[in-house]
């Protein structure tokens, strides 16, 4: 009786959450524009959503920001942390706090501060602008996904690495890294997730020239219902499945390898 | 190997400050090669500080530390002749076994075969055989300390720093490893710095103990002669326990305690000097009421396995006893002890008594 | 670790510094200041922009958002706290497993997932069409205020459920058995130990839904149709079609406000930081 009353609940919560998703894939395969009853199936909207120059140029640049974005972050906040980690002076309570605003503050604060900056500085509104935001607000994502690894460190592993003969270099590289290592994966991740998703702040500051594929879609969708984004919806959600089934089989394979 | 009595460390009024607290005040004392010699003291004295600047890893304010009569202050960690035992071991988590051990001499860069052999032969050594795939973080304490030692000793240093190594272990294991640790060392010829706050550990397996408090030393000498002849109350107390008393030296051989004057052999303190009287618990003989030098009621028994450890008040005092006879609370009885048991020490000032 | 010192972390310092205290410190005080006339470069200090908040119509605005806010974090906290008890107790490996089920949807676009609902909502859509069979004609769910409170709900409930799953994860089962063996009944091991323990999560939770919800203009665009304005339609409204600087910097002051206030006292609650980041992985 019990069981059944969870898995009731679990059935109806996955419906809940996966219902949208699932109606804009199959009305994505749907021969009509308006949202209503089958209409055969079609994959035209596909088509036209690889002739649209302005979908695919915001795809590009999306894919551009997140790749310069994860990269910068993940090695700035990485450096960094192990840079705050080390800190047995004043400075570390600032750092972290100044490091938490833009995760604390809401999107459109750190969207219209930036936008405020960027103008007030003279600057142009365009794909730097949009990349030095979103290397901000990953940074901090970063930093606290790599800080923790840093403190969790076993006492003196570096200075056991130098009395074995490794040089500091060789002690950070065999020994430290590894272990931060998942870490700066989740980092990665985070930023890069992050970047792809966010709308808000690139929103701000990316001006009239450049636009992600967040932007393509909010002005799409003001607009009103268009299958495009339909049939864009399906491609991502496959690609992200795709990449969840790659690192659930990498992991486990990692597991089996620990036993 | 190199004869007994080469000084391979010798540690010169060496001094380390953090900020403005000084953690090693002029400390002087030397190691011979093969030796197992422990620094004894409680926590904060300034033990593992010391042993951390000689492995390279803190760096003195002033003094010297020589490894064979070369100064050691220029070189780093990573290439002195030393290798250290950490305290919580410190085993790279993301290495197994075999890794663990084979790191030092990867980093030699040692033919593979070589270190193939090395690596089995030490792991066999320290009980492990068998064991070269396990994931370090599935091992038991015991286990990574042997991890920790074999991986220290294959690369054959000198000199092997041990930083309490025993401490996260239970007691009977703790008992197995001293023997091991004591086998091995006699088994390598390495020499061995060994830092505990355990009193008995550093009694069973040191050639000899350095008593650390404060910064100081406050005894260098066998366990025999720290035992029988501690220099000062500090060094009584702490190695073993200690009836420690408030007393006046009279005149040569006869001390004056709890107003009783008892004869002993100590001589070359002024007349009426206030000095303090150390008895160990065991050298106390029980008698009969009223036959002996002081008479008191025994406040407590505990049996403790081997003898009862007994607490007698004496007028507001109280004495530590340790006797095979059994007594009960509340008995009335005397004590005496031979004169030879009776040990006199100048009142120190700094070095107070734990 | 003395070869790494801690002025390696120096140059991110500085980048903080630039883009984000430097940016805050602007428009803190662009809220201060005023054009009256439009004149190139001619500002004066004032108070005006945050007195213009004052009046009835924003104060409204400000009531809604905090209220639509409040209402999307308590239905998330309903559907996540016993939805997280649920979870506890199924087998090890199944909870991972829903709780993944439960993050996926969180990796489709955020504005791919407020757009879903616009087709779902929408009159042609399927609920419509459903709720047509039952007889009820022409209901079209989109662009009302339950809409935009059903948005937020979708987009931010996986936020509540993480940190209450974590905390609920982390009570020691022996402790819930020790208050029955001591006689606590049902009701009395759940007020008196498992809420209590679950407390950081449940306020981490809240403050992860009620933030990002009270600040949104996307999901009142999108699913209000404009037609119910939240602070952060006014603050883009300001910022973007309106070029009011001033004005709009007050008003996100003003929400910035809120949202510390909100944390302290959350911060109160719990008696320590909260932990926002890195909970989703």
């Amino acid at each position: 009786m019990k069981k059944i009353f969870r898995n009731l609940a679990f059935g109806l919560i996955l419906l809940f959450l996966y219902a949208p998703i699932l109606v804009l894939i199959v009305y994505s395969f749907n021969d009509s524009k308006i949202m209503g009853p089958w209409a055969g199936f079609t994959l035209k909207w596909y088509v036209m959503l690889f002739q649209d120059r302005y979908i695919l140029q915001a795809l590009y640049y999306t894919l551009i920001i997140a790749v310069v974005a994860t990269t910068v972050s993940t090695i700035v906040g990485t450096i960094s942390a192990l840079g705050i980690y080390r800190m047995r002076s004043k400075l570390k309570r600032p750092y972290l706090l100044l490091n938490n605003i833009p995760v604390l503050v809401p999107d459109i604060v750190m969207g219209i501060t930036l936008m405020s900056l960027f103008i007030f500085a003279g600057m142009k509104m365009g794909l730097t602008t949009i990349i030095i935001a979103h290397i901000t607000f990953c940074i901090p994502y970063v930093i606290l996904a790599v800080l923790p690894r840093f403190n969790r460190l076993p006492e003196n592993i570096f200075e056991a690495a130098l009395d074995l003969g490794a040089t500091p270099r060789q002690a950070f590289w065999k020994v430290l890294f590894p272990e931060i290592l998942p870490g700066v994966t989740s980092g990665a991740l985070i930023a890069f997730t992050l970047s792809i998703d966010d709308f808000v702040i690139s929103f701000f500051t990316a001006g009239n020239g450049v636009s992600n594929l967040s932007i393509t879609i909010y002005s799409m969708a003001k607009a009103g219902i268009n299958p495009k984004i339909n049939a864009l919806s399906t491609i991502m959600f496959g690609c992200i499945m795709v990449l969840l089934i790659l690192i659930n089989i990498r992991s486990e394979k990692g597991i089996k390898h620990i036993q | 190997m190199k004869k007994n009595t080469e000084k391979i460390i010798q540690v010169k009024n060496l001094v380390k400050f953090y900020g403005d607290k000084t953690i090693i005040d002029e400390i002087n004392f030397h190691i011979r090669a093969n030796e197992f010699l422990t620094i004894l003291g409680p926590s904060g004295c300034g033990k593992t500080t010391l042993l951390r600047m000689i492995g390279g890893f803190e760096t003195p304010d002033d003094g010297d530390i020589l490894f064979e009569g070369k100064s050691l202050l220029n070189i780093p960690a990573n290439k002195r002749p030393i290798n250290t035992v950490f305290q919580k071991y410190a085993l790279f988590p993301h290495l197994n076994v075999y890794d663990n051990v084979a790191f030092g001499l990867k980093i030699q860069k040692k033919p593979s075969a070589e270190i193939a052999s090395l690596v089995q032969e030490m792991l066999r050594m320290v009980n492990l055989q068998g064991q070269e795939q396990r994931d370090v973080n599935s091992l038991s304490g015991g286990e990574q300390q042997r991890v920790a030692i074999a991986r220290a000793l294959v690369n054959h240093p000198q000199v092997l720093l041990l930083d309490e190594p025993l401490g996260a272990l239970d007691l009977k294991l703790r008992k197995n490893m001293q023997m091991e640790l004591k086998n091995l060392q006699k088994k390598t010829g390495i020499t061995f710095i060994y830092v505990t706050h355990d009193q008995e550990e550093a009694m069973t397996m040191s050639d000899t103990i350095i008593i650390m408090n404060r910064g100081r030393i406050q005894q260098i000498g066998s366990p025999v002669d720290i035992y029988n002849e501690p220099r000062n109350a500090f060094a009584a107390d702490f190695i073993g326990e200690s009836n420690i008393l408030d007393s006046i030296m009279l005149k040569d051989c006869l001390v004056k305690l709890q107003d009783v004057e008892f004869p002993c052999v100590d001589k070359g303190f002024e007349e009426n000097e206030a000095v303090l009287t150390v008895i160990r618990p065991e050298d106390i003989d029980i008698l009969p009421p009223g036959s002996g030098f002081l008479d008191g009621v025994i406040e407590s028994v505990t049996f403790l396995g081997m003898h009862y450890e007994i607490v007698m008040n004496c007028k507001g005092i109280n004495w530590l006893i340790h006797t095979t006879r059994e007594f009960f609370a509340g008995d009335q009885i005397s004590i005496q002890v031979d004169p030879n048991n009776i040990h006199i020490m100048k009142k120190e000032k700094d070095h107070e008594i734990i | 670790m003395k070869s790494f010192k801690e002025y390696i972390a120096y140059p991110y310092g500085l980048w903080m510094l630039i883009f984000i205290a430097v940016p805050l410190l602007v428009v803190v005080w662009f809220s201060f200041l005023s054009n009256p006339d439009f004149k190139a470069g001619v500002y004066t200090f004032t108070l005006d922009n945050y007195q213009e908040f004052m009046d009835p119509v924003y104060l409204e605005l400000l009531y809604r958002s905090f209220l639509y806010a409040v209402i999307a974090t308590v239905i998330c906290f309903i559907i996540a706290y016993p939805l997280g008890n649920l979870i506890i107790s199924l087998p090890g490996h199944r909870q991972n497993l829903m709780i993944v089920l439960m993050i996926i949807p969180m990796w489709v676009n955020f504005l791919l997932r407020t757009y879903a609902w616009m087709v779902l909502l929408s009159g042609s859509g399927l609920i419509s069409q459903f709720l047509g069979m039952l007889g009820f004609q022409d209901v079209s769910l989109l662009y009302t205020q339950s809409a935009v409170i059903l948005g937020m709900v979708y987009n931010f409930f996986p936020y509540m459920l993480l940190p209450i799953y974590t905390s609920l994860k982390k009570i020691d089962p022996d402790l819930l058995r020790a208050a029955t063996d001591l006689g606590a009944n049902h009701f009395q091991m759940f007020v008196k130990i498992k809420l209590p323990l679950s407390l950081p999560g449940i306020v981490s939770g809240s403050m992860m839904v009620f933030m990002p919800a009270v600040s949104t203009f996307v999901i009142s665009n999108l699913l209000g149709g404009g037609k119910y304005m939240l602070v952060g339609n006014l603050i883009e409204q300001q910022f973007l079609t309106l070029n009011n600087w001033n004005f709009g910097s007050a008003i996100s002051m003003v929400l910035m406000t809120i949202i510390f206030l909100v944390l302290g006292i959350a911060r109160l609650i719990t008696g320590k930081e909260l932990d926002t980041g890195g909970q989703l992985l």
